[in-house]
């Protein structure tokens, strides 16, 4: 029956390539960041636009970098969970404002409230370019060391948060103390 | 008065034959549409060029190598999302500066990883990418060849003698009367 079970086994073998692939998603794109230190930027600050913030705020403790912007409609998404986080003091938030007037992402934060304790503005996007973002919103998980832990493409979910990003910056934490390159 | 006439042929006739006016008309729209899907394949929405034509050459040709991540089945040179027309200021200010493709494609893959390469770098990882399409046809080749010949000799042996005698009754005309 060899003559069957040959084109069976094969008809399985490719509808269980085809489930794998139907559940890969293809926006994810491993970020060749993470293990490596945040790159360097230097950009004015969006509430205090005469001064400057720079990757040296990333070190110290772990951070969240959320790239964020008024025009994306998916921001709006995470924006409570951000909120959220920022409320109990999980952990602290910066923030790269993309390629964004600064009047209209001034009245954003107004409107939906402020997770951020500093946003950066990137207006002409190079930081993120610098950064590899190709869409708005991704976070970064960065350790005390100033290390990129992780990125999330998309807005933020409670189970990213519960179950990635949050566990990362408890175990950050402990390593960070023991590590430091 | 043939024309009047209701016969299938006549139906068919008509978009060659009697009613010409139809063809001018139609003729013009698609020649219009297929010019008009042609002509935005390399329209980037600045358009930033090199009066060497050899840099531009190279420009054009880098562009084409490179995934923009957003619309990730386009190229920097065809996709008209933002990001690639960041990206394409960027190689251009490379090229201006004088560096080398080497140099831009490692910019693009340090930032974007392999991904933003169209022909990614042969290692371990990008095994199955560079090498299973060859391996797949060698087994389609292989269970082909294998399946021919496994017909062929089923078929020689299902023939025995008194079947080959009955097909030849079949096949020959009845020589000794009817039935």
């Amino acid at each position: 029956m060899s003559r069957y079970l040959i084109p069976l086994l094969v008809f399985i073998a490719l509808v269980g390539l085809f489930a794998i692939g139907l559940r890969m998603d293809p926006r994810r794109v491993p970020s060749p960041f993470i293990g490596k230190p945040a790159p360097a930027f230097d950009l004015p600050q969006l509430h205090a636009p005469g001064q400057r913030l720079t990757q040296e705020i990333l070190r110290g403790r772990p951070v969240l970098l959320n790239v964020w912007a008024s025009w994306c409609v998916e921001c709006r998404h995470e924006h409570g969970l951000l909120l959220q986080l920022a409320r109990q003091q999980q952990v602290p938030i910066y923030g790269l404002n993309y390629k964004d007037p600064r009047a209209d992402a001034l009245r954003w934060l107004e409107e939906f409230g402020n997770p951020y304790v500093i946003s950066a503005v990137d207006e002409e996007g190079g930081v993120g370019i610098d950064y590899g973002v190709y869409g708005v919103p991704e976070t970064f998980v960065v350790d005390a060391a100033g290390i990129i832990r992780y990125k999330h493409i998309g807005a933020l979910t409670e189970k990213a948060v519960n179950e990635t990003i949050l566990p990362l910056l408890n175990s950050g934490k402990g390593s960070s103390e023991r590590s430091g390159p | 008065m043939m024309f009047r006439q209701v016969n299938p042929a006549m139906k068919l006739s008509r978009w060659t034959g009697s009613e010409r006016s139809h063809r001018p008309r139609i003729f013009p729209c698609l020649l219009l549409l297929v010019v008009a899907t042609c002509l935005p394949v390399h329209a980037a929405d600045t358009p930033l060029k090199f009066d060497d034509p050899a840099q531009e050459l190279r420009y054009q040709s880098l562009l084409s190598e490179l995934r923009c991540l957003v619309c990730q089945n386009q190229s920097l040179a065809d996709s008209h999302a933002d990001l690639a027309q960041d990206l394409r200021e960027e190689v251009h200010g490379m090229m201006a500066q004088g560096k080398g493709n080497d140099e831009i494609l490692a910019f693009m893959v340090q930032r974007y990883g392999d991904f933003v390469l169209y022909r990614p770098p042969v290692r371990s990882g990008t095994w199955i990418l560079w090498f299973g399409p060859f391996v797949l046809l060698l087994i389609a080749v292989t269970a082909a060849v294998r399946f021919s010949r496994g017909r062929n000799r089923g078929t020689a042996q299902v023939l025995s003698e008194a079947e080959r005698d009955r097909l030849q009754k079949l096949l020959l005309p009845p020589t000794d009367g009817n039935s």
